[in-house]
């Protein structure tokens, strides 16, 4: 079932992803600098670090009648689904939890993000929240099969749900090379379920921030450091999923893990500033009629080479 | 160390079901049983059953999020926000439940049941499978099928933005019908 993993593991696991969520949070503002045409600091890339203590020591908004329970709940449960999903990525060889079935707990830690971030828009009781929340739950809806398809042609490539038993498939040959579609839509879902970029549209500004609207704050902070845990997360394991894991020539796989984590990380951020918001209904339409036939052909080729 | 687990997820799960029926937002009931849902799964990866517990917390939160919508949407309270109370008719359902557990329960106490004869073959899920589905497997299989025609016509059926209302019998339109700046407008 689970090998018990061990306790500094188990420490430094949330330790690492805060420090690769500042990396990303590091990474857009200077590419967000740079598309405006403003040269890149140290400044710049230090902006994060101060927004991050200047939420800390600010005062939070109140609302009206707010369900404080579900609404700190919805919002603190980003950073720790982040760091669950992260746990069955090997970071070279070996992952912190080796489970038998982690693409399907990456998956079920995923799917945690649908109540939480629902909550952390209808908890405040603000109309923009409840807009942000429900259109967070439409996205969710156009996703998450293709998603769930990616997820298995990864695995049915490997035949197996083990995560590390993949990455280990893939010594010979690169899984990106032979189902890119499942890679391409893997990091879409990625987007959507991190609400980043082109898929932002249930915090975008045309509903005053929607999910966030009302959310402030030490309570901004906690949502915006799952958001970059979430990304994160998401890089390592489209890392070891598609792009061999810690497979490399010369640095030692946890290295090579980290360097290609970090690449794809840094393209996904990078479609902030790249591409326009999709309306979500646009998206659901997308995903229903090109994605989702897309990746079952995908898998289905898949299928046909491993037989 | 998992017998203190597995006492502690139990408490949770009967706790948080116990709530569904005290708290009083539509919204908390929801999330109480999803809360009970979660427990129960991972009840079920300490019995070593890890891709079934983690099975059900993935259905289980997808469903209850979407559930959750539906409920504040259809009950008398829109938001969810304002307080309501989760139980009706409470002497009926009092009645009714404890009536049930007192026939179950003395029904598991009071009947001679039969011994064990023989023993299990080696591979039981195996076994099941086969003498629940082996001979009626094209039966089940046009079932699913049809379950599945059934689903979509009846999708079909009921919405009034499907793809021919949008663009036309023969998808002519270049713009569906129902876009937010129709060709007209523009």
């Amino acid at each position: 079932m689970f090998d018990g993993p061990a306790l500094w593991a188990v420490a430094l696991l949330p330790v690492g992803l805060l420090v690769l969520a500042a990396a990303a949070a590091s990474l857009s503002a200077a590419f967000g600098s740079a598309a405006a045409g403003r040269a890149v600091d140290t400044e710049v890339l230090l902006h994060p670090a101060r927004e991050a203590v200047r939420l800390l020591v600010v005062r939070r908004r109140r609302t009206s009648h707010p369900d404080a329970l579900l609404w700190r709940l919805g919002g603190g449960t980003l950073f720790v689904t982040a760091v669950l999903a992260a746990a069955v990525v090997p970071i070279g060889t070996t992952a912190v939890v080796r489970s038998e079935v982690g693409v399907v707990w990456f998956n079920a830690a995923e799917t945690l993000l649908w109540a939480a971030l629902w909550l952390t828009g209808w908890g405040a009781n603000s109309v923009s929240g409840l807009i942000g929340g429900y259109r967070f739950l439409a996205q969710a809806l156009a996703y998450e099969l293709p998603l769930m398809l990616a997820l298995i042609t990864a695995a049915l490539g490997a035949a197996s749900l083990d995560v590390t038993e993949i990455v280990a498939a893939q010594s010979g040959l690169w899984f990106v090379v032979w189902m890119p579609i499942a890679f391409v839509v893997f990091l879409i879902a990625a987007l959507a379920f991190a609400f980043w970029g082109p898929f932002s549209q249930p915090a975008s500004t045309d509903a005053s921030g929607g999910i966030l609207a009302e959310v402030s704050g030490v309570d901004r902070l906690a949502v915006s450091i799952g958001q970059y845990a979430w990304l994160a997360s998401a890089a390592g394991m489209s890392v070891a999923l598609f792009l061999g894991g810690g497979g490399g020539p010369l640095l030692p796989a946890w290295l090579w893990w980290l360097v290609k984590t970090l690449a794809v990380l840094a393209a996904l951020v990078w479609t902030r500033w790249r591409f326009p918001v999709i309306r979500v209904d646009r998206f659901e339409e997308f995903a229903w009629v090109v994605l989702l036939p897309a990746i079952i052909l995908q898998s289905l080729v898949v299928a046909l080479v491993v037989l | 160390m998992e017998v203190v687990l597995a006492v502690g997820f139990g408490l949770l799960a009967v706790g948080t079901a116990v709530a569904v029926f005290v708290v009083d937002s539509m919204a908390r009931a929801t999330y109480a049983l999803l809360t009970s849902f979660l427990a129960v799964a991972a009840e079920l990866v300490l019995l070593g059953s890890a891709y079934l517990g983690i099975l059900t917390v993935l259905m289980m939160t997808v469903e209850m999020a979407i559930m959750g919508v539906f409920m504040i949407m259809y009950m008398m309270n829109p938001a969810g926000l304002m307080p309501m109370t989760m139980v009706h008719n409470k002497r009926g359902s009092l009645t009714l439940a404890i009536g049930t557990f007192v026939v179950l329960g003395a029904g598991a106490l009071l009947v001679p049941w039969p011994a064990r004869q023989g023993r299990p073959p080696a591979e039981l899920t195996r076994a099941i499978g086969q003498s629940i589905m082996g001979p009626h497997m094209l039966t089940m299989i046009v079932v699913g099928v049809g379950l599945l025609a059934t689903m979509i016509s009846g999708i079909l059926l009921a919405t009034h933005r499907g793809r021919y209302d949008r663009y036309g019998d023969d998808l002519e339109r270049a713009t569906p019908r129902d876009a937010l700046l129709s060709a007209e407008a523009r």
